[in-house]
């Protein structure tokens, strides 16, 4: 890689240890990754802020980080293991309470905005297109580069941290403009649709696809199944972007067999104990697009309903809240279904959800079973 | 021989070969540096204060914070050799300043378990 002078003194210390870790880094991973130098980002979202993602060694790793280092572009950061403020209704571990603390602390004293969120994208300004960012988030990187207009790599925890710390990234893979070109094509031939078939056309596609796919046969996608497809895609495999519209090289089509041996893999249980949704994170539009899903009706059982904490007073302002909570939802600020000590196998067998996402974490993590339908069965079947 | 530099620095010291990748998170004792993988090549033996010789790390990518916790416990390898460089391997390595070389394939078999070397991470060579 060639690097500026600048970078060369950082990287040999010549700015202090903290920088000289973060180039050491960025270096690294630009080198394994065939990147030819450092461009500037502007914004980086983390990964690893979850206690039960990064463990010990990482708490006590950013604790060492923040004694010294600051951010220098604007950070978020993804879902923690709960909410602190509602942390008193759960069943939750001292010492889990106390890690997670301590992560958080480490991000905020290092300058992370305290998002918390793992939909960066609904939430805060969209830079002009084509700006370069890091995002660590696999769906967020994917919605980032196919809905944004933005660019990223599906970035790691490390490489997004040591671009918060230097506002650089390696330039390799999705940030090079031929690469962002597909060489496949999936044509979607499932009917009908709705969130769950774009969710699994996403996990289809992340096993088949290199860094870009093109997906035909789709228009008029609603936030739900954008942010399902991009989260779907994320959790199977590398692939960091598509691209609709123009047929591009090899096709593959994806058809009821193919939809049927996904649903086969990731739905274990025909019935649950506890639903979740929010895996990505619900934003403001499904929270009101739900409300009026839930009129007149209420859960038979738990659901818990994971949300930003930006959009909290919004949805207390709009009635929302109140119209979910009558229903029965529980609202969860700040964390997700994904690697939550909330849902625990102790007391649940199977959790039904709507996201391809949750349904593999749920399952490969939190070793529960799950049954996976759409949000309208959900309503359908599990309220009254 | 050359090798291409992924995290710089400078040592000496003896070989130890795995013919097995390594996945840091679930192989390896953060606290010991010992190999407790059953099935690996190496179980039992220790990677620390060695240049780990292995063809590349595998599994979740919080190994790199195995391996960060295994230089915080003075049970780090000295440097490593890989023969590709996974991103899990090359983060771990640079978060924890312990040098990291790719080797070509017919570089790569020449290493020999307790060969003493000399490797320069700085002008990707090694002695």
């Amino acid at each position: 890689m060639e690097l500026t002078k600048e970078e060369e003194d950082a990287l040999d210390g010549k700015q202090g240890d903290t920088l000289a870790l973060a180039y050491r880094t960025l270096v690294a991973i630009g080198e394994a990754s065939n990147a030819n130098r450092l461009i500037p980002i502007e914004w980086a979202h983390l990964s690893g802020v979850n206690y039960n993602t990064i463990g010990d060694a990482g708490k006590e790793f950013l604790s060492s980080l923040s004694k010294d280092a600051k951010f220098k572009v604007k950070t978020t950061v993804n879902p923690m293991g709960f909410d602190f403020d509602s942390v008193s209704r759960y069943k939750l571990d001292d010492k889990f309470i106390e890690n997670q603390r301590s992560i958080k602390d480490s991000y905020e004293k290092m300058g992370a905005i305290p998002s918390y969120s793992c939909i960066p994208y609904e939430i805060f300004d969209i830079p002009k297109r084509g700006t370069h960012v890091s995002f660590a988030e696999s769906n967020a990187a994917i919605y980032a580069n196919s809905f944004s207009g933005l660019k990223t790599n599906k970035e790691g925890a490390f490489s997004a941290l040591a671009s918060a710390l230097t506002g650089k990234s390696p330039c390799s893979d999705l940030r090079d403009d031929d690469v962002r070109e597909p060489n496949l094509t999936i044509r979607m031939k499932v009917e009908p649709r709705d969130e769950l078939t774009y969710g699994m056309l996403g996990y289809f596609a992340g096993k088949v696809a290199g860094s870009s796919v093109a997906i035909s046969g789709i228009s008029n996608l609603d936030r739900r199944s954008c942010k399902s497809l991009c989260a779907g895609m994320g959790t199977s495999g590398a692939c960091g972007m598509f691209t609709f519209g123009e047929e591009e090289g090899e096709k593959i089509d994806f058809d009821k067999n193919e939809m049927q041996k996904i649903h086969d893999e990731l739905n274990t249980s025909e019935k649950g104990d506890l639903i979740t949704l929010g895996s990505p994170q619900l934003g403001i539009e499904e929270i009101g697009n739900l409300t009026l899903m839930l009129k007149g009706r209420s859960f038979q059982k738990r659901c818990m309903i994971f949300c930003p904490s930006a959009i909290k007073g919004q949805i207390r302002d709009l009635g929302y809240a109140n119209e979910i909570e009558r229903a029965g939802g529980e609202l969860l600020f700040d964390c997700c279904t994904c690697l939550s000590p909330l849902v625990d196998n102790k007391e649940v067998d199977s959790v039904i959800t709507n996201s391809v996402k949750g349904a593999y974490y749920l399952k490969t993590s939190n070793k529960v079973d799950v049954n996976l339908k759409s949000l309208k069965r959900i309503v359908e079947e599990e309220t009254k | 021989m050359n090798v291409k530099v992924i995290v710089r620095g400078k040592t000496q010291g003896s070989l130890l070969v795995a013919k097995n990748p390594i996945n840091f998170l679930g192989g390896i004792d953060k606290k010991t540096g010992l190999v407790h993988d059953k099935k690996h090549d190496l179980f039992g033996k220790s990677i620390g204060n060695k240049i780990l010789v292995f063809p590349f790390g595998v599994g979740s990518s919080v190994g790199a914070y195995t391996i960060y916790s295994l230089k915080y416990n003075h049970c780090a390898p000295l440097a490593m050799i890989c023969l590709k460089a996974d991103l899990t391997t090359a983060s771990g390595c640079a978060i924890s300043n312990i040098p990291l070389v790719v080797a070509d394939k017919h570089d790569y078999d020449l290493l020999q378990e307790n060969n003493q070397v000399t490797l320069d991470a700085i002008e990707g060579t090694i002695l």
